[in-house]
């Protein structure tokens, strides 16, 4: 930590110039890989969701239609909920370690090595 | 000692006789046991606390598995498991509704929320939002709601301990009660001035493993008395409530047009109101990368979706082998649910530890909410506002420790004041104030680039103040049955969630007060933003000891 604990950006914003990074190909093509999976999934399990409680609040007699013995339609939908929630987790995770991970990791040491002086602290730790 | 010990559960048994049921002796030493581990702990973990960042973010030291289940520890309050098992218990299916939107919320916050502001912020939420606008504004309105959200979330919680101490120890008298909540706020000042930020970690590691062990233990005991299959437990819960629509949606929310509306509010303020409740973003400073950050969600979200998947076990299996006649007609009502079923299944040993297992959730969670609630005050109002950053990091958290204890007593005071009220509306309106007061500017900051100071300080102060309004002109204040004012009615705004109006409110506002205003915030702030928020260049790594 600086001498500035509470504004931590102050000054280190002199040594690199974030518009030029942000201009790259390498930032923009990591930028894209990152919101072209986030935005569509999270519209994806909110309108999943919303289908689910609309179905809930509005639909009692679908809902309550028997599948097998005393399971119905609205157990069946309520665990999917758990099963898409899990399987959204598992998929953005391997997702990222295998598409954002190695282009975020490769940009970081690249700036750390052009100016490591706006990143790593004199007292040792990085800023 | 001679008020608890005197005192015994009392429940009414299917004969109608009222007999003592478990050991309030038994209870309180399981939990005086919890009390005395955890303290031990905390010690040990608090010998490193030199820093601000040791004291505020636990020295960024924790690893995504560890901070994951404290991330638990923090949501699974004591109200999801005794509300979440009695109101299955009751209300059938509509209880499960509750638990699927805590859980789909987690996807909030994983895509969109948890490795972008792990990047970019340092302490609080305020850091995160104020870091490419004005600093004061931002960091005001930002400490105001983080500040709102923790205090009605502690009322909640201090006075939900009053009512579980009544259903556990017999305590029904407000003495007994206002002592209980005192030695509560005592314990958490205790945790969180000594222990800071990793004291208060490990007791919520602590009780999430304790809360999802006993769960899954109970669990798989309801399971093994109905063969293993779901449909023969839901039939044994049809048959003893003799209603076979608790299996589908309805009972509690499907009564008339305003309920149903009322449901979809709730539900759109649980499933946006978890990624922006202050205590939970705070956690995602204790680790020390955004990967690690991420590894936090993915275990919080296995945990969270086991433990919810453990209470529709539990709660259909309290409404078949108790009975929601029994489970409403015992002190504390939908709430004993849990405790009833760990008494009929392993008597009083079980009931104890599940009771233990109640109050050091409430506990931990308190804890959770105070060091958030402190470090905002210090860091945010204290040391960016007050002394302009002039502040040293010693200075600042000597500052979060004399919070700390103003909180605790705040709450303790809170807390005896609020006994008996109708609680659950505070737990509502914490979500539904962070859904439309700090999501909007959180996303709009992470995403927009427009995104300017008027807007976020719109959009905050204009969600914050609508959401309270509406619920201050709702039925859960005046004009119902159960409302806190009786006697009066100005109850002109008919829903009791107010986040179907407040969050589309506050989104708006945003983007108004974006696009009205005429000063344009520092590009070269906002591409540091976004190019910090997703390398994680330049962001604090764990500090060594």
């Amino acid at each position: 930590m600086g001498s500035h604990p509470v504004e931590p950006e102050a000054g280190s914003g002199a040594a690199v110039d974030f518009t030029e990074v942000q201009q790259t190909e390498q930032f923009k093509e990591l930028r894209k890989r990152h919101r072209s999976f986030v935005f569509p999934m999270a519209v994806f399990f909110l309108l999943w969701y919303f289908a689910y409680v609309l179905l809930a609040a509005f639909a009692h007699d679908f809902m309550a239609t028997p599948v097998s013995g005393n399971i119905n339609v609205g157990i069946i939908l309520g665990l999917l909920q758990f099963v898409s929630t899990f399987a959204i987790t598992m998929w953005y995770v391997s997702y990222a370690n295998r598409r954002l991970d190695p282009i975020a990791a490769n940009l970081r040491h690249e700036l750390e090595e052009a100016a490591p002086e706006a990143f790593i602290d004199p007292a040792g730790g990085k800023k | 000692m001679s008020i608890i010990s005197s005192a015994a559960v009392r429940v009414p048994l299917q004969t109608a006789e009222t007999t003592t049921v478990g050991s309030p002796l038994l209870n309180i030493s399981i939990f005086g046991l919890f009390v005395a581990i955890t303290l031990v702990i905390v010690l040990r973990a608090s010998r490193n606390n030199k820093t601000a960042a040791d004291y505020y973010a636990a020295g960024r030291s924790f690893t995504g598995g560890q901070n994951g289940t404290a991330i638990a520890g923090d949501y699974l309050s004591a109200a999801s498991f005794l509300g979440i098992v009695g109101a299955i218990a009751i209300n059938g299916y509509d209880g499960f509704l509750y638990s699927i939107g805590f859980l789909v919320a987690w996807l909030v916050a994983l895509l969109l929320v948890a490795e972008l502001l792990r990047n970019t912020g340092k302490f609080t939420m305020a850091d995160v939002l104020s870091f490419r606008l004005k600093q004061r504004p931002v960091r005001i309105a930002a400490a105001i709601t983080t500040l709102a959200v923790c205090f009605f979330y502690l009322l909640a919680q201090m006075a939900g301990a009053g009512g579980l101490v009544s259903l556990l120890l017999g305590i029904d008298d407000r003495l007994g009660q206002s002592v209980v909540i005192t030695v509560v706020g005592v314990l958490m000042i205790m945790y969180v001035l000594i222990g800071g930020m990793k004291g208060t970690t490990w007791v919520q590691i602590i009780k999430a493993c304790l809360l999802i062990a006993g769960a899954f233990i109970m669990t798989v005991w309801v399971l093994a008395i109905h063969n293993f299959n779901l449909s023969t437990l839901l039939g044994a819960a049809i048959e003893t409530s003799g209603n076979a629509a608790i299996t589908s949606p309805g009972l509690q929310y499907g009564l008339s047009a305003i309920t149903r509306i009322d449901f979809l509010s709730l539900a759109l303020a649980l499933v946006l109101g978890t990624a922006a409740l202050p205590h939970v973003l705070m956690r995602f400073y204790t680790v020390p990368t955004a990967k690690e950050a991420r590894r936090s969600v993915v275990w919080a979200i296995w945990l969270i979706g086991a433990f919810y998947l453990f209470t529709l076990v539990l709660g259909y299996g309290a409404s078949a082998l108790i009975g929601a006649e029994r489970i409403a007609a015992a002190p504390g009502g939908v709430n004993s649910a849990a405790p009833l079923l760990a008494y009929e299944l392993g008597g009083s040993i079980l009931l104890g530890l599940i009771s233990a297992v109640a109050f050091a959730t409430i506990l931990a969670v308190v804890a959770g909410l105070t060091i958030t609630a402190a470090a905002s005050f210090a860091h945010d109002i204290y040391a960016s506002v007050i002394r302009r950053g002039k502040v040293d990091p010693d200075g600042e958290v000597k500052v979060a420790r004399r919070t700390v204890v103003v909180i605790g007593l705040l709450s303790i005071i809170g807390g005896i004041g609020a006994q008996g009220q109708n609680v659950a509306f505070l737990v509502a309106l914490a979500f539904a104030v962070a859904a439309s007061a700090n999501l909007p500017t959180i996303l709009y900051s992470l995403f927009w680039k427009k995104f300017n100071t008027q807007g976020a300080v719109w959009s905050m102060y204009g969600g914050l103040g609508s959401a309270i309004l509406l619920i201050a002109l709702s039925p859960v204040v005046s004009g119902g049955e159960k409302s806190m004012i009786q006697g009066a009615d100005f109850s002109v705004f008919p829903l009791s969630n107010p986040g179907i109006v407040s969050i589309p409110l506050a989104f708006f506002l945003g983007w108004l007060g974006t696009i009205l205003s005429r000063t344009k915030e520092d590009p070269m702030k906002q591409a540091e933003m976004e190019v910090r928020s997703l390398t994680g260049v330049g962001a604090e790594k764990a500090t060594d000891h």
